[in-house]
């Protein structure tokens, strides 16, 4: 019944030129000859040449992932388990406590966030590097982890756990066994959230670091600061690129996963 | 026989001391993780706010000293820093201005977000799902990289400027980049799918036939649209606006790239009071007023929250 109007079709168009174009400019212009990065001088690779030479970079790049693996794995662990006792364990001593401060940090502003745990660390003299941002990535990303993860236990059908239970399993197994990989899709994108949140991060890990250890972002910003530079273009579009792919990916396989389930599904009522 | 029955009392003794254990466990790590990273370091930052600054290191003063005891610390602990953020106009005009662009650009962003969720909620079936893709992956990409990529097309020389003059609409390069308006067009640009995804949310679940009535019965289709899509959308609007407009209110990254020297934001006045100036018990007590700010609009997307999920079910 519904039908685009012509309002519609120029809104959709519009604002998705508005989402793309300055994107798409981006990553035009890092394959510019010139330095200048708004006058188009002739196709060239040689930004992600001098890129691959940049050491300093390079160091940046693994320091972020080495953050980002630690500190998403360790919040999807944290953020499940957040999640299973916020939708199942009913009540308990604390339960408003706990759920404010899985909500609370998201929407906290970067800068409270990366001050006060900055106060903390030199609080207990902790010295700041790379474990200093996993705590504090680990602490935000948890609660993603555990909203994803628990809009999922909230929906699915808790009899199943239930005919494990009194099938016989104990109820370690029947998490491992039954909830688990029903959760699996949910955990996954928990995962993949927290790690893109903590490659993206730049204010709390600019509070939490120490001089030992810089991130991409942290180096992004101090170059960006001075001005637009073609091979910044360039690592960005790289990182556009893999977020693109990943997500992508990422969507096609759940999707193929769920397609599967369903089809499993529907073969197991016919054959009983 | 007794001794039989023993055992099995034992063992589901144990077992039952296993589950409460297991619980207990489970509750108690996130829970102490939250509790010593998330609300300790509040407690720390309402300290230092209530502490002098000092040339120390770290720089305040009073130290916790347990030799003194507790009732000695309170007694150094005072609201100047407070009273300071009122005497000094910086700070208030700071939260004002902050205030003012937050809500300014929570608006833009509705006016540029609702026509779009708007055209994806009547789009066909089958273009949802590309639709909704493409309105998330803005949300993947970095955020520094978004906001830089701005910097390209609004400075003197850049893209908008050479579409202008090329034009003709203006005869020489606009001012834009480091202007309060280029904050404004960086806050809708990063913030958009914020806004778009809940009302769309809201306008998927509406049900057609509503508006068909409305027609039926001589409403025009503006006035359909004013009368029934409004206000049914009206808990993703709601929703949207609280997520642009809290974040938007302690923004750094985008004043500080796109920003002027007349862009007086809160949260890059707390970078700078506490990187630059060194004064942490300034840049405390600026992240406690902040906060205090922030709370009512807080609670009330919690509310608003409640509200929507109660409704749904």
């Amino acid at each position: 019944m519904k039908r685009l109007s012509a309002f519609n079709v120029v809104s959709l168009t519009f604002g998705f030129a508005f989402l793309y174009v300055p994107m798409l400019i981006l990553i035009l212009f890092s394959f510019n000859e010139s330095k200048l990065v708004t006058v188009w001088a002739g196709f060239s690779t040689k930004w992600y040449g001098e890129l691959m030479q940049n050491d300093a970079m390079l160091q940046a790049a693994w320091v972020t992932i080495k953050v980002a693996v630690f500190s998403s794995t360790i919040a999807t662990v944290l953020g499940t388990m957040a999640a299973y006792v916020l939708v199942r364990s009913g009540r308990f001593l604390g339960r408003t406590l706990f759920s404010g401060m899985i909500y609370a940090p998201l929407v906290m502003p970067e800068v409270i966030t990366g001050l006060s745990l900055l106060l903390l660390f030199i609080g207990i003299g902790l010295d700041r590097g790379v474990l200093t941002i996993v705590l504090a990535h680990t602490t935000f990303s948890m609660c993603y982890v555990s909203v994803v993860v628990s809009s999922r236990l909230a929906t699915f059908d808790r009899s199943l756990e239930e005919a494990a239970l009194d099938l016989g399993c104990s109820a370690a197994e029947a998490f491992r066994l039954v909830t688990l990989p029903i959760i699996a899709p949910a955990v996954v994108s928990g995962w993949l959230l927290a790690f893109t949140l903590s490659l993206d991060d730049l204010v709390i890990a600019s509070f939490t670091t120490g001089p030992a250890a810089t991130t991409l972002p942290i180096k992004i910003f101090s170059a960006v600061r001075l001005g637009v530079s073609p091979e910044i273009n360039a690592l960005s579009t790289i990182m556009i690129t893999v977020v693109t792919v990943g997500v992508i990916g990422a969507s096609l396989v759940s999707k193929r996963a769920l397609v599967k389930q369903r089809q499993e599904e529907q073969d197991a009522v016919r054959a009983s | 026989m007794g001794r039989h029955r023993l055992a099995v009392l034992d063992r589901h003794r144990r077992h039952l001391v296993g589950e409460l254990m297991r619980r207990f466990l489970l509750i108690a790590i996130p829970y102490i993780w939250l509790l010593a990273l998330f609300l300790v370091p509040f407690v720390i930052v309402l300290k230092i706010s209530l502490s002098d600054a000092a040339i120390a290191r770290p720089p305040y003063f009073p130290q916790f000293d347990w030799a003194e005891g507790i009732r000695a610390f309170i007694a150094e602990l005072d609201f100047e820093n407070f009273i300071w953020l009122v005497e000094d106009d910086l700070y208030w005009k700071a939260y004002l201005s902050s205030l003012r662009i937050a809500l300014t650009s929570t608006v833009l962003t509705l006016i540029v977000g609702y026509p779009i969720a708007y055209g994806m909620a009547r789009a066909p079936e089958e273009w949802r799902p590309t639709l909704m893709m493409l309105v998330i992956l803005p949300f993947w990409t970095s955020f520094l990289i978004r906001v830089y990529a701005w910097k390209g097309i609004l400075s003197n020389e850049g893209f908008l400027n050479q579409f202008l003059l090329w034009s003709g609409l203006v005869s020489e390069p606009l001012q834009i980049l480091n202007t309060t308006t280029a904050v404004y067009i960086g806050i809708v640009y990063t913030y958009l799918p914020f806004m778009i995804l809940p009302i769309y949310a809201a306008l998927d679940r509406m049900d057609d036939s509503l508006i068909e009535a409305a027609e039926d019965l001589g409403c025009s289709r503006f006035s359909a649209f004013w009368l029934v899509t409004v206000p049914l959308s009206k808990g993703g609007i709601i929703a949207g606006c609280f997520l642009v407009f809290i974040p938007a209110m302690g923004e750094f990254v985008i004043p500080s790239l796109l920003g002027g020297s007349d862009t007086l934001m809160i949260g890059k006045v707390l970078w700078e009071e506490f990187f630059s100036n060194r004064d942490w018990p300034v840049a405390s007590a600026v992240a406690v007023v902040l906060l205090l700010i922030l709370v009512v609009p807080i609670v009330l997307f919690q509310r608003n929250q409640q509200k929507e999920q109660e409704s749904e079910q």
